[in-house]
């Protein structure tokens, strides 16, 4: 057991697949000498060379095409956008091409491309820093999408989304890159399948839902409802595609109460596919609606005042007491 | 473009080649052997790529030619019988469709764009799985690995990086075969685009990226003078062929309805990837005589007498002179000719009428590679719901 960042489990995660996978490639801009600008691939240029670790040039659309012809001819390539809001240039390329060549081929092609992107606010950052646009790419059918929220599943997952023969949208919670957990670097125990979720806290009255940076956040909200006397279950999400709606409606079965957090706007989010879905599956089983806790519908804020933008604690704590209320 | 990148006097006539601004109309500035009237004319570098082409590859590139367009006819009549959708005919670009196809090896890889019904004849892609497509019963249609030809894509540009990125694994490919002193030959990667893609952000990067990492790619560039409706001086100011130059890449412009120069121009340029030497650009500057596709009507949008005068630079036409003014076939070839044209028209038509109709069940099957929980939800679901039609037909017989 070691103890680690999530950054620093992304790197090892990565250092790990570099190494047993000879077919597996990074590349991003600034991912070679400088290590990309939250350091993630530091240290994997000197150790595999640039035919392994690519800093490629400015261009998000470049990366992502020539990854596509790169696992066209059997490699694994790995793609780092820089920061979320960034990624839209390469959206064409990722939803017409990356998402569509198995089912284009008939299965005959695939094309094994991971692409990392650090997601999400809460780092006081400029425009286009902090979005969580993981919903735009859910809605498109041929990809995977999957997010960490701790370094153990860090590790393990970047290695089990190179591994997978689809595409694999890896969103990255930046302003968790410094949180501090342990990898058990020996067995990937449940993150040998990133495609389920985790119950991370158990508990009877009302449920969480939450993946990548907000699961911190329902876990302390779930922990302060304990003082009103709430059990409160918390669900690390962990894949937002495909979504395990069986563990959350096991939950939900148990609890009666749902609340769904996550940073992306609340209208047309994930938030709103789990609650219409857990309405179908639980109806009978819910003691009030399901509630969202998610951003407005504005494009991100500036900075400073993100705070009244971004869940937090307290948005959790409201949502709950107004399910507990019915 | 550095001196060492090219074979001896090349340079020179590269640069001459591409620093000519672009004229309305009528380009001279490009590389000719076979002129309209069917004589054969000489290039400093390009003559002896020219003389690699024997009398009997000579009448294939003539066959193939005639056979394409044969099949463009029969595709084009069968959409206007409701056949087909769509069909995308490529007639007046057969010179450089076959002369480019028969310059790549087996072992080299064609990223086309919708357009390369000949570049996939000459591939050996059975043609009535290009109609797949069309008729509405694939998106793709035919396995891109048997020939090394990859699947149709409708998104201008988008296959010109994956046609970076191959290379890139080629690339990899060949150092470690170097390493391992394997005797595989040595592979290229060709990227189709029109003069309207060029103009797509895609295929500025590819480029970028095909010269930063010397990429073994061959941008072929079929400037076909329309864009649907929107002519190629909308695109550019410049010859396209001109645009390598600025990715320190050579650009070559060829005449695009000389099959033997495009054949001379396009085997050089694979063997400059091959050998390691990076990316090249060629445009081939031809026409599309008829619509872009069976869905628009160019009567509406450029005059009859361009069409025309195209006409009279007709790829066929002037190799059927060559090869009579030379003796290198006579009637008998050319009645052949036609007679096999219409047999392929006779074999296409009745495999697309033959064309089975995939049930839904294919495409739950291939959206992903792996297992995925939504895909096995939503068959369950339809199967149900299918099969509740079946038991109310059982009731009511």
């Amino acid at each position: 057991m070691a103890t680690m960042t999530i950054a620093k489990a992304i790197n090892e995660g990565l250092r790990a697949t570099l190494t047993k996978n000879p077919k597996s490639l990074l590349m991003g801009e600034d991912i070679g000498h400088l290590g990309g600008v939250y350091r993630v691939t530091d240290g994997l240029i000197k150790e595999f060379g640039d035919d392994r670790v690519l800093d490629t040039p400015l261009a998000e659309s470049g990366i992502v095409g020539t990854a596509i012809g790169l696992a066209l001819r059997g490699y694994s390539p790995v793609c780092e956008i820089q920061f979320d809001g960034f990624v839209y240039p390469a959206f064409n390329q990722i939803t017409t091409q990356l998402a569509k060549i198995h089912a284009r081929s008939l299965g005959k092609l695939t094309v094994p491309v991971v692409i990392r992107i650090p997601y999400g606010g809460g780092i006081g950052s400029i425009e286009h820093h902090s979005e969580s646009p993981e919903a735009l790419f859910a809605h498109t059918a041929g990809l995977r999408i999957i997010s960490p929220s701790n370094a153990h599943d860090a590790y393990w997952m970047i290695q089990k989304a190179v591994e997978c023969k689809d595409p694999v949208i890896f969103f990255e919670p930046k302003r968790r890159y410094w949180l501090k957990g342990d990898v058990d670097v020996e067995s990937p125990g449940l993150s040998e399948d990133p495609f389920k979720a985790h119950v991370v806290r158990e508990g009877t009255d009302a449920t969480i839902v939450a993946y990548g940076p907000l699961v911190p956040v329902a876990l302390a909200a779930a922990n302060a409802a304990t003082e009103d006397g709430r059990s409160v279950e918390v669900i690390d999400l962990r894949s937002i595609s495909p979504l395990d709606f069986d563990t959350v409606e096991a939950s939900v079965k148990k609890t009666g109460r749902l609340i769904v957090a996550h940073e992306a706007p609340t209208f047309g989010g994930i938030g709103g596919e789990i609650a219409a879905r857990i309405s179908e599956r639980a109806f009978l089983h819910l003691e009030a609606p399901v509630i969202r806790v998610g951003g407005f519908h504005m494009p991100y804020p500036v900075a400073k005042v993100e705070e009244d933008y971004l869940p937090d604690i307290d948005k959790i704590l409201e949502a709950l007491d107004r399910s507990l209320a019915y | 473009m550095g001196s060492t990148q090219l074979p001896p006097g090349t340079e020179e006539s590269l640069a001459a080649t591409t620093a000519l601004a672009a004229a309305p109309g009528e380009a001279t500035d490009m590389v000719q052997l076979l002129g309209p009237d069917g004589t054969l004319g000489s290039d400093p570098i390009f003559s002896d790529y020219a003389k690699r082409i024997d009398p009997e590859k000579l009448r294939v590139f003539y066959t193939d030619m005639a056979k394409i367009r044969r099949f463009d006819q029969e595709s084009t009549a069968l959409q206007r019988q409701g056949e087909l959708a769509l069909w995308v005919p490529l007639t007046g670009q057969e010179a450089a469709q076959i002369g480019s196809g028969h310059a790549s090896q087996p072992q080299d890889y064609i990223f086309p764009t919708y357009r390369e019904h000949g570049v996939a004849l000459v591939r050996n892609v059975d043609l009535a799985e290009l109609l797949k497509q069309f008729r509405g019963v694939s998106n793709g249609g035919w396995d891109p690995r048997e020939n090394n030809f990859h699947l149709y894509t409708l998104v201008l540009a988008a296959q010109t990086l994956h046609a970076v990125g191959y290379a890139m694994g080629v690339q990899r490919d060949q150092k470690a075969a170097a390493a391992s002193d394997s005797t595989d030959p040595k592979a290229a990667v060709m990227a189709y685009f029109g003069d309207g893609a060029s103009s797509e952000g895609d295929v500025h990067e590819s480029m970028v990226f095909a010269a930063s990492y010397n990429a073994p790619v061959v941008f072929f560039c079929q400037n076909n003078h329309w864009a649907i409706s929107v002519p190629t001086e909308v695109q550019t100011k410049v010859p396209l062929s001109n645009r390598a130059k600025g990715y320190g890449f050579p650009g070559i412009r060829v005449d695009g309805n000389d099959v033997i120069a495009v054949h001379a121009v396009t085997e050089w340029a694979l063997e400059h990837a091959r050998e390691g030497r990076g990316p090249v650009l060629i445009e081939a500057y031809t026409y599309r005589v008829g619509a872009h596709t069976t869905a628009d009507d160019p009567t509406k949008y450029r005059e009859s007498a361009e069409e025309a005068a195209w006409r009279e630079k007709d790829p066929l036409d002037r190799l059927e002179k060559y090869l009579r003014a030379e003796g290198l076939a006579d009637d008998a070839f050319f009645d052949q000719v036609k007679a096999d044209g219409d047999e392929l028209a006779k074999y296409v038509r009745s495999t697309t009428h033959g064309l089975e109709v995939p049930d839904i069940r294919q495409a739950f099957a291939s959206v992903y590679a792996e297992q995925h929980p939504l895909i096995a939800e939503e068959l369950a679901w339809f199967e149900e719901y299918s099969a509740g039609f079946e038991s109310d037909q059982e009731a009511s017989n």
